[in-house]
């Protein structure tokens, strides 16, 4: 498939990108073009996601849609793109989430163009991240998202944004050198950064092997840890996994409300889709191999599922502690994103055993708690950007976050605490709405694997029953808080016209997960070999 | 390979000197005068270098193909992919002089890459000739030099004290600068070296920042000065070496290149010719043991460090750092740019021409260690930029920081690791000019430069702001940009290094250091992004007081196009890296070839 000459995966980024740039070169002062052509872009670029997301063909194996070409030659990398079902359902969500965002960004008054162009631009990183097949080309997009979302909080952000912002950006740029170290290790290692190639020619760098069982000065085993932490590191910070969260409940609270969609919609996916596209095939050894720590023996793959299910109870935790309502979503990511790390930690254990011993035991489940995975990002991607626009919305119209303030609200805007139950309910896993489908593969995937841990996290999910009940009552139920009387609190026609698509999405999902299911399924399978 | 007819390179040196012989005949106030006869010969000489870069790009594909064919002629066709030239293996017509295994193949790859070659006997009783030329590694530097003089010249348009002289002196500077790099022949190369540093020293005393002038002139020019004495003194020595050499055991050698066209036919053994040490370097003259009275002791290992110091002095190697900052700051705006962005290359770069392309021994017994000294200009220089409450210090002190990079690349002593060091050469250098101009912007109209006190520039400014945080971000190797580009290849040289460096005094050994190295120089980049953002924040956001600041506009057209012209070449080289790390590649290859030849 081609578009203009180029293949549709560099378009979608390579558009993306031009787009910011015309957006720069709108007059400032001309707020309604900057908005519509912004609009307009984005929804046009989002039709060719979709377009892509409905082309891949799920019966084909292996990437699709591939293109390359030399592009550093000194190292050997080069601009590989390609998806398999996984990449493809993230373009797609990036490709739905970012007219969206445009459109809660509405609201903005100041440097509206340089604003749009941010979150364009943004939309160019991500798309980049999730079509990469060059650890190189990987890296650049995945650091450059950072640019734009830092500018974005640091510029129109809360209060407390310089301090957010700053945070989130050291704390991402630093969590990353690790990753930058083990990229260029690996790249000089093997002689080449392309992805397919690393995991298939498994004697460059996965069976790696030295005569003297000795690189660097140090056993080869070792060095792969090091080089696995170094990746592990950073995208547990992105995930973000616990105990390396602790940015992101600032960077949330104070971006702007479109910020908040995109970095919870699309880029904490970022991590995750780390994991599944590197982390776990260069180093499927390493997962499974034996550690100990403070005396107990065990594994990285055990070790980070229950880092995943300690995310689930204590993000649970701490969001039912939150008075302020985006702190409480923020919070409410965490425990969310605690599934997906589990499905991941499940995949992990799984794949490497596949690995190391051939047994193909357990890989039934494996690919089902895989597939929660997947799917739980792309519905947590509908979910919180949801919920995020909806405490956006409250925001705009009563500026405070803090939730004892409100109170009642559903008797001056019935239809927002409609909408803000429909979400809340998608987000606590309600069945017949997306979130129980993928909660329950995880679950049902991790619970042969990991059946003490996948017993803790249903206590997690009792809690996330418990903030969410919470933050509905403090925002709709109750005596109504009379200092609102005179205010317009109704959702905006706006704001519900990019509510509305994602609540279909959740409802579709809930209902008939197969439409995306079967595309994600069918990557999976084949990452266990099967067909 | 010389397409050209008429001498480009001369005309890139000479251009600058006449404008500025014209400029002090012209009468005193006749100021738009000379600064039109001041663009006119920096967009010339620009252009001039825009051509030379171009033209050599188009032939960077066949000057691959004679690389390798010279590789395989000297029977290490087996390396062809240790250069990043196994494209070309299949097309490799078979050994045909293997017989001359190894003889001069760095020097042939030498002269392979050389490109506008002018060539004219000057002294011939002492071996001096007015040779010049360009190789891979001088043309991005004579692109980078024209960019910053045209800059230099667009942001100096302003003073008025005195125009025609400090146009005519900046002209000589740039003359001087070019003259370096386009030198192949160390006579000339000294000449220009030294002819820069004079202009430079009057621009700063004359037209610096009243406080700290004097001090910071007198303080630069002694650095330098005795940093290219020292250097000389070894150079010197170098030369009789290679004349005796030529005169004894190496006769054969000499009439074999000359035959072969590699060095002219009417050259002495006593000769300054670049190639010709190059050859007696690669031909063991420097080898010899026993120097000295030690009988581990080689020419080669004794004069290294002299030669290689004293040259990187200029490049801000620690701890001969310490005149550049106080230099930057005290230097008008123009002369900090073309200082921190070109000049201090010319130290890096004499330093890997003089240094490890003509003493490739030294370089692999010295280099180990020198490579301590790079991480800490990279950690301490990007600490000590954190610290600073002056804008221009805090550039000051991150030139320290990434020309630390510079140096590190060379002590890889590999492709990939000092072809990141070429680009690091280039991109710092466009970056550190883009920084300086930012800040001289900011300072014209703020008249302050302390930056807690300064807030919101990118209100009045938008243009300096979004150029300083396109320059913050490439400082910090932000991928997509050109500091990437060039960091990662250097990080990741080191990498590649690591296991075949190690460093030993005495009874005690050091091996594969270098993979710790890289680990604690990537901390440089997180604390580089600190004081870029802390640096952004306070100076560009935040809020503008306009009761403080009552003249602060925008800039002009005029400055506009100074920042397009520096920031441009950021992006483009980040996004396409193949406009210019093949060339360096180019120039790097017969670096490498003899010290992989004489490291056996």
């Amino acid at each position: 498939m081609n578009i203009f000459g180029f293949d549709v995966l560099s378009f979608l980024v390579f558009a993306s990108a031009l787009a910011a740039l015309l957006l720069v070169f709108v007059p400032s002062e001309q707020k309604a073009i900057a908005r519509i052509l912004a609009l307009g872009l984005s929804v046009a670029i989002g039709g060719v996601a979709a377009a892509v997301f409905f082309a891949y063909n799920t019966t084909a194996a292996g990437q699709q849609m591939t293109f390359q070409t030399e592009w550093f030659g000194l190292l050997g990398a080069s601009w590989h793109v390609g998806i398999d079902g996984i990449s493809a359902s993230m373009v797609l969500l990036t490709g739905i989430l970012t007219p969206l965002a445009v459109l809660v960004s509405w609201e903005i008054e100041d440097r509206v163009n340089m604003h749009m162009a941010l979150i364009l631009f943004f939309e160019a990183g991500l798309f980049g991240t999730f079509v990469a097949q060059d650890l190189m080309v990987f890296f650049l997009f995945y650091e450059l998202t950072l640019v734009p979302m830092f500018f974005i909080i640091n510029q129109w952000g809360g209060p407390n944004r310089k301090y957010a912002s700053t945070k989130f950006f050291l704390y991402s740029l630093g969590g990353s050198l690790g990753m930058l170290l083990a990229i260029q290790l690996i790249g000089i290692t093997a002689g080449t950064f392309d992805i397919p190639t690393l995991i298939t020619q498994t004697d460059l760098w996965l069976n790696l092997s030295r005569p003297d069982g000795l690189f660097l000065g140090i056993p080869v085993n070792t060095v792969k840890g090091l080089a696995f932490l170094g990746f592990f590191v950073a995208f547990c910070i992105k995930v973000p996994v616990w105990p390396f969260h602790t940015w992101l409940p600032d960077a949330h609270s104070e971006a702007p409300t479109a910020g908040s969609m995109l970095l919870a919609g699309v880029m904490l996916k970022l991590g995750a889709y780390g994991f599944l596209r590197i982390v776990i095939p260069l180093f499927p050894d390493v997962w499974v191999a034996d550690i100990s720590i403070l005396g107990l023996t065990t594994n990285f793959a055990t070790f980070f599922a229950i880092l995943a299910v300690l995310g689930i109870v204590l993000g649970a935790f701490a969001a039912f502690g939150q008075t302020d309502i985006k702190r409480l979503v923020a919070y409410s990511s965490v425990n969310h994103m605690g599934f997906v790390a589990l499905g991941l930690a499940v995949t992990a254990r799984i794949y490497g055993e596949q690995f190391v011993t051939g047994s193909t035991e357990l890989a039934q489940d494996a690919i089902i708690a895989t597939n929660g995975a997947v799917l739980q990002m792309f519905n947590h991607g509908l979910s919180s950007a949801g919920m995020f626009l909806l405490a956006g919305a409250i925001y705009h119209k009563t500026h405070t976050r803090d939730m004892t303030q409100y109170g009642g609200l559903w008797v001056k805007a019935p239809i927002y605490g409609g909408i803000f139950i429909f979400t809340s309910m998608a987000s606590l896993g309600l069945p017949g709405l997306n979130g129980f489908v993928s909660e329950f593969l995880v679950v049902r995937g991790s619970f042969t694997v990991y059946t003490l841990l996948t017993v803790i996290s249903m206590i997690g999910l009792l809690f996330t029953g418990g903030y969410i009940l919470k933050g509905i009552r403090s925002v709709l139920h109750g005596p109504f808080n009379m200092h609102w009387r005179d205010y317009k609190l109704e959702i905006d026609m706006r704001e519900f016209i990019a509510m509305a698509p994602l609540m279909v999405l959740m409802l579709i999902t809930g209902l008939a997960p197969n439409w995306i299911l079967s595309v994600i399924n069918a990557s999976v399978t084949q990452l266990f070999g099967g067909s | 390979m010389d397409s050209v007819n008429f001498p480009v390179l001369s005309l890139i040196i000479f251009i600058p000197i006449i404008a500025a012989v014209v400029m002090l005949l012209l009468p005193k106030d006749q100021k738009d005068l000379v600064r039109g006869l001041a663009i006119g010969a920096a967009s010339a000489v620009l252009l001039l270098s825009l051509f030379v870069y171009l033209n050599y790009n188009s032939q960077v594909g066949n000057i691959e193909q004679q690389q390798a064919q010279s590789l395989v002629n000297a029977g290490r066709g087996a390396e062809l992919e240790a250069f990043n030239l196994d494209e070309y293996a299949p097309q490799m017509a078979e050994a045909v002089g293997a017989t001359d295994a190894g003889i001069s193949v760095s020097t042939a790859m030498y002269k392979d890459g050389m490109a506008f070659e002018e060539y004219v006997p000057w002294l011939p009783q002492l071996g001096i000739a007015y040779h010049l030329g360009v190789d891979g590694l001088s043309v991005p530097m004579v692109l980078l030099t024209g960019m910053v003089a045209v800059a230099g010249v667009l942001m100096s348009w302003r003073i008025d004290d005195r125009p025609r002289e400090f146009m005519a002196f900046f002209m000589l500077l740039v003359s001087g600068v070019y003259g370096v790099f386009l030198a192949q022949d160390i006579f000339v190369l000294f000449f220009f070296y030294e002819f820069a540093i004079f202009p430079m020293y009057l621009l700063i005393a004359t037209w610096g920042w009243v406080k700290l002038r004097e001090y910071a002139a007198m303080k630069l020019t002694l650095y330098i000065l005795i940093g290219s004495v020292v250097a000389l003194v070894g150079v010197l020595a170098m030369l009789f070496v290679t004349a005796t050499y030529y005169e004894t055991t190496g006769a054969a050698v000499f009439e074999a290149a000359k035959a072969a066209n590699i060095l002219p036919a009417d050259l002495k053994p006593f000769n300054f010719d670049m190639t010709s040490v190059m050859l007696a370097a690669e031909n063991g003259a420097f080898n010899i043991g026993g120097y000295a009275g030690f009988d581990t002791m080689t020419f080669a290992k004794f004069w290294f460090p002299v030669i290689f110091i004293g040259f990187a002095v200029l490049a801000g190697v620690f701890p001969f750092h310490n005149w550049s900052p106080d230099g930057h700051v005290a230097a008008p705006t123009a002369v900090s740019m073309i200082h921190a962005g070109v000049l201090m290359k010319l130290g890096a770069y004499a330093a890997l021409r003089m240094g490890v392309q003509l003493l490739p021994d030294g370089a692999a017994v010295h280099l180990p260690w020198i490579v301590f000294l790079t991480l800490i200009n990279v950690v301490y220089g990007a600490f000590i930029a954190f610290r600073q409450r002056d804008f221009k210090y805090v550039i000051g002190f991150s030139s320290v920081s990434h020309m630390g990079l510079v140096s590190m690349g060379f002590a890889t002593m590999n492709l990939t690791g000092m072809t990141g060091a070429g680009l690091q050469m280039f991109s710092h250098g466009a970056m550190t000019a883009l920084f300086f101009g930012c800040v001289g912007m900011v300072y014209d109209r703020a008249h302050t430069r302390d930056i807690p006190s300064l807030g919101g520039f990118i209100k009045v400014m938008p243009w300096v702001g979004i150029a300083f945080i396109i320059g913050g971000l490439t400082s910090m190797g932000m991928p997509g940009l050109s500091g990437f580009i060039a960091e990662f290849p250097i990080f990741a040289g080191m990498w590649q290094a690591s296991e075949n460096v190690s460093l030993q005094i005495g009874s005690f050994s050091l091996t594969n250091y270098y993979s710790v190295i890289v680990v604690i120089a990537a901390l440089g980049i997180v604390i580089t992004a600190a004081y870029v953002l802390r640096v952004t924040g306070q100076v560009f956001f935040g809020e503008f007081d306009r009761e403080k600041y009552p003249d602060v506009d925008d800039i002009t057209v005029r400055e506009r196009f100074i920042l397009i012209l520096l920031g441009a070449p950021l992006i483009l080289l980040g996004m396409l890296p193949s406009v210019m790390a093949p060339m360096l590649e180019v120039g790097i290859r017969p670096v490498l070839a003899i010290l992989n030849g004489g490291a056996s």
